[in-house]
């Protein structure tokens, strides 16, 4: 029998879809919902840690992470680009990891402790890092922008956890804060508007004056 | 996305068994595949079993004096493991060329390995596949070839393996252990995984219904100068339209494994022979056979221009 949560839930994703293309998948798979009996339960109740409150959801097991946060926390900041880990626009921290929401249920979040932007900083407490975008005009538009800042974060995070990358030359040597790092590092945030030059100086000021 | 039930296991025993005894079931790792094409459509599971709950995290040296990966490690703790990053540098290469950070942190060893095609055809619903649907046809052999491969492909599919990381897995000998449904355990050699397309290419690999991948062991160090050379589209967040894995010693003999042109890793022990004769020889005992499409003919040059890069460089 279908639950009816998970019915509730597809006929919501199909109310906040925008974009055309989303609204014919969700519709479609809505249409494969209603017709399909399984027994075995189809929504499942998980409890985590989202910017420091804990949070209990029961949610259909398709939910994202990125649509728990979006639809059902209602915390928006995190923003929805390609929804298939091509953008970087959902990009949240779990643990401390920085991690593309829209690929990864939220069931498969027990126990784990979730920031997202609105974590990270708010409008009268902003994290250096929002200060450092604003001051640097480090966004046109805007809408990369959350996710740029929280795998910003995380990434001076892995340099000092000594994380290689792709342009690391010496494997065996400590990382370091160079421009083209950071660039590297920072290659799985997409900026439409193409702010880049102005997002890596906002993380080099971050960064040097951590150091 | 169609509906699914979901069930966390702890035990390697349970989540064969869930797998292999419940209709429609599959293992669900980082998800960043996996979700991706059930989004689509084209990955339709009916039950999910979330592995990430079983302890398969730690990388642990063997008696052999090699690497046992645990088969959940993520792409990111792989590549920064200090003993990989200095006796399995290829390794950390590979993975570091691959996907993004965010994707790296969450991917892990034995999905990076299970990783399926980026063949456009594969991932548009509207278009004949034979991989995603049986019969259909292919529409990459007169269709957007670009990014496929030239060896080892059949009449019935074209499409290259995408990861970075069985690239090096493969020039380093790596064998995958598993454990079957019934709890039996095997060890597969990397060469043997995956399987060339023939006439099924929607059967990929040699794994049963319910076999869990376990680990990858990484045999002792094989020293050398260990290269990885990604050519690609743009210069980070790509996948490879050739890729070079290399482990090549100061006499100039050595280990190459070549991604993005094959339905697997490819390597081939005569073309390695022919490593101290240079690029050319290689190259040319590597793609012996090669099927290209107009569109992916670059490849063929492509490949010994990439060796021979990696040929200098390895020269210092
Ligand atoms: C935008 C983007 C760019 C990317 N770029 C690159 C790139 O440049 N290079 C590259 O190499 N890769 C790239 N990737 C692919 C990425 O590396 C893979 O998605 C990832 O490695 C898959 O691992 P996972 O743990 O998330 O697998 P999942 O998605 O969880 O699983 C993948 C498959 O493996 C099976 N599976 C998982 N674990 C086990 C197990 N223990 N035993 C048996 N079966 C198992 C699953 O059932 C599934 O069929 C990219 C991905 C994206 C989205
Ligand atoms: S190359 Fe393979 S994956 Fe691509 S369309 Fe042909 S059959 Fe499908
Ligand atoms: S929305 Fe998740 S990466 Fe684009
Ligand atoms: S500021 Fe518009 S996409 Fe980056």
């Amino acid at each position: 029998m279908q639950s009816p949560g998970a019915l509730e839930i597809s006929r919501r994703d199909l109310l906040a879809a925008s974009a055309a293309t989303v609204t014919v998948a969700s519709a479609h798979s809505l249409g494969h919902a209603q017709t399909k009996a399984t027994t075995a339960p189809q929504s499942t109740k998980v409890t985590f840690t989202v910017n420091g409150e804990g949070r209990e959801l029961q949610l259909d097991n398709r939910t994202t992470l990125l649509d728990a946060l979006r639809e059902h926390l209602h915390l928006t900041g995190t923003k929805k680009g390609c929804d298939h880990g091509q953008c970087g626009a959902c990009t949240v921290l779990i643990d401390g990891r920085r991690v593309n929401a829209c690929l990864t249920l939220a069931v498969m979040h027990e126990g784990d402790s979730i920031t997202t932007l609105e974590g990270l900083g708010q409008p009268e407490n902003l994290h250096p890092m929002q200060a450092a975008f604003v001051k640097h005009d480090g966004f046109q538009c805007g809408y990369c922008t959350p996710g740029q800042i929280c795998s910003s974060v995380a990434m001076l995070e892995e340099i000092k956890a000594n994380i290689p990358s792709h342009v690391t030359v010496d494997l065996t040597a400590p990382a370091e804060i160079t421009p083209a790092e950071i660039r590297e590092r920072m290659s799985g945030n997409i900026c439409r508007c193409g702010a880049y030059s102005n997002i890596v100086e906002a993380i080099t000021e971050v960064a040097g004056r951590k150091a | 996305m169609r509906a699914f039930s979901y069930e966390r296991v702890s035990s390697i025993e349970a989540a064969a068994r869930a797998a292999a005894t419940t209709d429609g079931a599959k293992f669900i790792a980082g998800g960043t595949n996996l979700l991706d094409l059930m989004k689509l459509e084209i990955e339709t599971p009916t039950h999910l079993v979330d592995v990430n709950g079983l302890g398969l995290d730690s990388i642990e040296a063997t008696p052999e004096g090699g690497l046992r990966i645990g088969a959940l490690v993520r792409n990111t703790d792989l590549a920064a493991d200090e003993r990989v990053r200095r006796d399995y540098a290829l390794l950390s290469r590979a993975l570091l060329a691959g996907a993004s950070g965010q994707l790296r942190n969450r991917a892990t060893t034995a999905g990076n390995l299970l990783q399926r095609t980026r063949c456009p055809y594969f991932y548009d619903t509207n278009q004949p596949c034979n991989k995603r649907q049986p019969g259909s046809g292919c529409s990459a052999l007169a269709g957007f070839s670009r990014q496929l491969a030239v060896v080892g492909v059949s009449d019935a599919c074209i499409a290259s393996h995408p990861s970075d990381m069985a690239v090096a897995m493969r020039a380093l000998d790596a064998v995958v252990e598993t454990v079957r449904a019934d709890g039996t355990k095997r060890s597969i050699p990397i060469a043997d995984l995956h399987r060339l397309p023939g006439d099924t290419p929607h059967v990929e690999h040699v794994l049963e219904r319910g076999e869990l991948i376990t680990a990858v062991v990484l045999p002792k160090p094989a020293g050398g100068e260990q290269i990885y050379r990604k050519v690609r589209d743009r210069a980070s967040y790509a996948f490879a339209l050739v890729s070079v894995g290399a482990v090549v010693h100061p006499d100039g003999t050595g280990r190459v494994a070549v991604g993005g042109i094959a339905p697997k890793p490819w390597r081939d022990e005569a073309a390695e022979k022919e490593l101290a004769n240079g690029a050319k020889a290689v190259a040319a005992k590597l793609l012996a056979g090669a099927r290209p499409t107009e569109q992916n003919a670059f490849k063929l040059t492509l490949v010994e221009r990439a060796l021979s890069a990696v040929l200098v460089e390895a020269k210092g």
